[in-house]
């Protein structure tokens, strides 16, 4: 009896925690180990559905392109248009390659007030808080962001930092990180200059 | 070598030095001035060990050093000395599951710290890796140079000085011209160091590099913001490395060294190892971190990690 009525307790419990906030994907996670050899092994990702609400970071201002903010400026006069469709009479170099499919602007736009991203609680951020809504769906991400391990601080590493915005480095609507042309490799030894050493130095 | 426990290496180096001290003297002789040499480079000749020096003497010598240079590069130079902040301790992170290989750390760190163009001289060298072989560094390339970074399968992993809290290359230098200060950057005293490059030898990681030739520094490139200990221009025939930007990290507040400054992906993490709030000692607590070459006891405070 004793032994039912406690396992029941721990499936409520169970079954609980799952609706409450997380959800698990199975990933494979490859790393390597303090002696460099390759681990391979699974991994269970957490996504936390809500980022912790109200705290906020100081951050450079929004990368946006010139000229496009405020929104408002435009859409302040425009009849808002909830439907999903092709836009062709502005932003139509905005390809969405996140998560395709699923997603459409006014998932993190707010309609009624273009100047602004909205939340999936209804709640209201302006665009330097968009860390918020990453963090929607990447908490992982967002968890080490705040503490300085994502991403990056600005500023001074005994004063005042600053963060940079997620979207500093990911373009949101297509967030895969672009690669970089390299800087020039080094001069091969052979190909050194070591010329007027000797004479330079004095020495024999 | 000396086993710690088995010789009193104080006592050791003690004798030592007053031996070496004898020899440096003997071969300095051999290199005295020309005698038509100008009285700041006999002043040099003659400067006592930074360490040695008073209050009134390195005020001196910055001085002399800040005219020379002025005088070279055609603009005003600053020379400081500032000592190390009371209870930090400087530690470096370097996220391997980040880097992409890109080497902006490289030149950031060339144009921060004064160093040689030509012959060029670089204090982080950037390797490249294979993802599936690991850190071992006989598959290591450094002259990778595709048209973009990250490559499929490779990771890239940035070396530079250590830090080391236990170095090899100080206790090898003849003159005692390198030491680690209490914030534990390892320096040296290019006014001191002889040129023998036994720390280059002993180091294990290649960090230390040579200036074989005067170094060409093109005179609007050069930084006038300098440190004694740090990236003032380095005579020829002496040793050079990073200094995690002594410069830069000991003001009040402290701004992060350039390499750090500089990197498009947020790899490079740094801080004070005494401060438990510091992002350095976060990363150390909570992610699976790497010291490099770590069965060699160097005891290095530059942490390669892993944030994913
Ligand atoms: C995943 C959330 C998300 C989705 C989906 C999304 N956006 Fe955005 N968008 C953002 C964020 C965040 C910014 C702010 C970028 C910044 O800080 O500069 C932004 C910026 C913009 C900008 C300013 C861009 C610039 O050049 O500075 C425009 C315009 C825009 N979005 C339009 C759209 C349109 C149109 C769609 C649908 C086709 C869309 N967005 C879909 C999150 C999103
Ligand atoms: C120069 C004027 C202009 C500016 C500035 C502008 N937009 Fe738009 N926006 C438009 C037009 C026009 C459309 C309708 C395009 C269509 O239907 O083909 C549009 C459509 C959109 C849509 C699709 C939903 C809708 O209401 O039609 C989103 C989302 C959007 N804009 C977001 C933004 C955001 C966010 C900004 C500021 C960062 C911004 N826009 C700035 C002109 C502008
Ligand atoms: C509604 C949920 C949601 C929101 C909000 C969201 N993302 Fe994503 N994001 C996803 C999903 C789902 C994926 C795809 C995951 C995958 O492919 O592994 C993804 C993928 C990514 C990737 C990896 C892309 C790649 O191809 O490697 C990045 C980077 C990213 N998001 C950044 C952001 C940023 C920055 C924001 C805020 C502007 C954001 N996300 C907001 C759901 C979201
Ligand atoms: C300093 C630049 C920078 C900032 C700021 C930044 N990221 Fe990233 N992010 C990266 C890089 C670089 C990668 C790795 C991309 C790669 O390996 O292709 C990455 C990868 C990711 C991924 C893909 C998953 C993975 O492990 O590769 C996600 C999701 C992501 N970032 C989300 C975020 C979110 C959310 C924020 C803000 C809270 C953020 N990033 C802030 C640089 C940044």
């Amino acid at each position: 009896m004793k032994t039912h009525l406690r396992r029941t307790i721990t499936f409520a419990i169970c079954v609980l925690a799952l609706c409450a906030n997380v959800v698990s994907a199975a990933k494979v996670e490859k790393f390597f180990d303090r002696a460099g050899n390759l681990i391979v092994q699974e991994k269970v990702e957490k996504y936390k559905r809500r980022a912790d609400e109200g705290e906020t970071y100081p951050v450079p201002p929004p990368p946006f392109s010139e000229d496009i903010f405020p929104c408002s400026e435009c859409h302040a006069e425009m009849e808002p248009n909830p439907e999903r469709r092709e836009l062709v009479d502005m932003h139509d170099d905005i390809i969405l390659d996140h998560a395709e499919g699923q997603r459409w602007c006014l998932d993190c736009h707010n309609l009624n007030d273009r100047d602004t991203l909205r939340l999936v609680s209804g709640e209201v951020i302006p665009f330097t808080e968009s860390y918020r809504l990453c963090g929607q769906c990447h908490g992982d991400k967002f968890r080490d962001w705040k503490v300085g391990i994502h991403g990056k601080r600005t500023g001074y590493w005994n004063g005042e930092k600053q963060y940079l915005l997620c979207a500093h480095c990911h373009n949101p609507h297509s967030p895969r990180f672009k690669p970089l042309k390299p800087m020039p490799p080094p001069v091969r030894p052979e190909n050194l200059n070591r010329q007027g050493a000797l004479e330079e130095t004095g020495h024999q | 070598m000396c086993n710690k426990t088995k010789c009193d290496k104080s006592a050791f180096q003690k004798s030592r030095r007053k031996v070496l001290k004898g020899i440096a003297a003997g071969v300095g002789a051999l290199a005295l001035p020309a005698s038509n040499a100008s009285a700041s480079v006999w002043e040099a000749f003659f400067q006592k060990h930074f360490r040695e020096l008073d209050k009134t003497e390195l005020q001196q010598v910055l001085a002399r050093l800040e005219s020379e240079y002025s005088k070279e590069f055609g603009k005003t130079v600053n020379v400081k000395a500032t000592p190390p902040i009371e209870g930090v301790k400087y530690g470096y992170g370097l996220d391997l599951s980040r880097c992409i290989g890109c080497r902006r750390c490289v030149y950031a760190c060339v144009e921060e710290n004064n160093q040689s163009r030509d012959p060029q001289i670089h204090w982080i060298k950037v390797l490249q890796l294979d993802k599936e072989k690991g850190v071992y560094l006989d598959h290591a390339e450094h002259y990778y140079n595709p048209a973009e970074v990250p490559e499929q399968g490779k990771f890239y992993m940035p070396i530079q000085c250590q830090q080391c809290e236990n170095p090899p290359c100080t206790k090898v230098c003849p003159v005692q011209a390198t030491w680690p200060e209490n914030d534990g950057i390892v320096v040296v005293d290019y006014n001191w160091c002889i040129g023998c490059r036994y720390c280059m030898a002993a180091c294990p990681y290649g960090a230390r590099h040579f200036n074989w030739a005067k170094s060409k520094l093109p005179k609007d490139e050069m930084n006038p913001e300098t440190h004694y200990l740090g990236n003032r221009p380095r005579p020829t025939g002496v040793v050079e490395k990073c200094t995690f930007c002594v410069q830069r990290t000991r003001e009040q507040p402290g701004r992060y060294p350039a390499c750090e400054e500089v990197c498009p992906v947020g790899a490079r993490k740094f801080g004070n190892l005494n401060d438990p709030k510091s992002e350095i000692r976060y990363l150390i607590e909570n992610k699976r971190v790497f010291i490099f070459k770590e069965d060699l006891n160097t005891q290095p405070k530059f942490y390669y990690f892993y944030a994913t």
